[in-house]
């Protein structure tokens, strides 16, 4: 009996198998992984430089004693070449593998913008454990105070402008968007980061896009949308993450802007499941912990032949910026209602709502995070 | 003998000794007692993403 062979060791890849492994101890299992398949914790990444964390201390269980707890064979630094569905093997860098189910956690690329410049290239972004080590390098070949453009003011964005700001460094970001987390929020609940993020050093430039990025001595120069121009000693990039499609596109699978599965996980090929950033689940793609966490549960279920529908609850996520605390559960994209927007001294409570009165989403700051919970719970769930 | 249990997705850590008196969980609460449907306070993740963490 060929085994269930996982792709990918990222969050929704190793739960998997830890939620299977709950239910079986004994299907075979291979999870195949083109890093070194360390288990770690991705939420870190974007604020673990300012508590001096290495690479290595963000790892919570490498990846060899993953695997011996776990039981399964598992195949680090490794590349998926092609997926043969009518032969159920897969073309690895390392022979041929073959399944009688797959699963595809394969995770989502950091979108890189179009830049100009000689030193294009030389902009970082952190997207897993090997970025977030080459990222703590050139932090640290950088002066104390060095100063460190973060393009783009997202979650991730965000992030590391407050982590790093406390950190000591000096903080410009840009946005061609007018307020913080803008896709998330609305704009007063975006708003009040701004402040008390400038407090602990974050220099905002927003209606700003960058066009190019050169080399200038042993600093880079920012030219901006506007004619200007800008310094800095360390260029990182956090404009967003985009599935990754192309094994399942070339395996002829069906692919919108995730790999596109119904709510069992499953792919337009019965033997083939997704799970995670890379996955388009029931329309949605939802790159975030707790719908990974979700789907993990549902789909080792599934595997396991007893079939199950993933359902997603409210779940709210959390933007660690210990400087503003922030916190928004996202009503679906078509969702008709209204804003209603209550500001104090200390934070900021917005709630959507349908004619009825029924909390679709929210977003708070400040001291009104404490109130996730218990609103979480007031949401209805499409 | 009190224990630590961690979040497997962002570390967090429930100490036995200390509890957590904000959510209503009173120190020396044993994990055994916290409600199954309790969350990670930090992520949401459920109270079965939690490990047993030496100490």
């Amino acid at each position: 009996m060929s085994p269930i062979v996982v792709i990918g060791s990222g969050l929704a890849g190793w739960t998997v198998v830890r939620e299977l492994r709950k239910l079986t101890k004994e299907a075979p299992i291979v999870l195949i992984c083109a890093d070194a398949g360390d288990f770690y914790s991705k939420p870190m990444l974007s604020n673990a430089l300012a508590q001096n964390k290495t690479a290595a201390q963000l790892v919570t269980t490498p990846a060899a004693k993953m695997a011996e707890q776990l039981g399964i064979t598992l195949l680090p630094r490794t590349r998926v070449e092609a997926i043969d569905r009518e032969r159920k093997r897969l073309i690895t860098s390392a022979g041929e593998q073959s399944y009688s189910a797959l699963v595809l956690a394969l995770g989502a690329d950091p979108i890189r913008l179009p830049l100009g410049g000689d030193a294009a290239e030389d902009v970082l972004s952190v997207n897993d454990l090997d970025d977030y080590a080459r990222f703590r390098r050139a932090v640290a070949g950088i002066a104390s105070k060095g100063r460190i453009a973060i393009i783009g003011a997202g979650l991730i964005g965000c992030e590391f402008a407050n982590d790093l700001a406390v950190a000591g460094y000096a903080i410009s970001v840009y946005d061609p968007t007018t307020y913080p987390l803008s896709s998330l929020l609305p704009e007063a609940a975006g708003r009040s980061l701004m402040a008390p993020l400038a407090a602990v050093g974050v220099d905002w430039h927003f209606g700003r896009s960058v066009r190019a990025v050169d080399h200038q001595g042993t600093a880079f120069q920012l030219s901006l949308d506007n004619g200007t121009t800008q310094l800095a000693d360390l260029v990182l990039s956090a404009v967003g993450l985009r599935p990754r499609t192309a094994l399942a596109k070339t395996a002829g699978l069906e692919v919108n802007r995730g790999i596109v599965t119904d709510a069992h996980l499953r792919t337009s090929d019965p033997a083939i499941y997704a799970l995670g950033d890379c996955a388009e689940t029931s329309g949605a793609v939802r790159p975030y912990v707790l719908p990974i966490m979700h789907s993990a549960r549902a789909l080792a279920r599934t595997l396991m032949s007893d079939p199950t529908a993933v359902a997603f609850p409210a779940m709210p996520v959390v933007v660690k910026t210990p400087a503003r605390p922030t916190a928004v559960a996202m009503a679906a994209k078509d969702a008709q209602g209204v804003w209603e927007i209550i500001e104090s001294e200390t934070g900021i409570k917005a709630t959507f709502s349908d004619a009825n009165g029924k909390l679709l989403g929210f977003a708070l700051t400040g001291s009104h995070t404490d109130e996730r919970m218990a609103l979480a719970k007031l949401l209805v769930v499409a | 003998m009190m224990r630590k249990w961690q979040c497997v997705v962002c570390s967090f850590v429930y100490d036995e000794a200390l509890g957590l008196p904000d959510e209503g969980i009173a120190a020396g609460t044993r994990w055994e007692d916290i409600p199954e449907n309790w969350s990670c306070p930090d992520c949401g993740v459920a109270k079965a993403d939690f490990q047993m963490v030496q100490v």
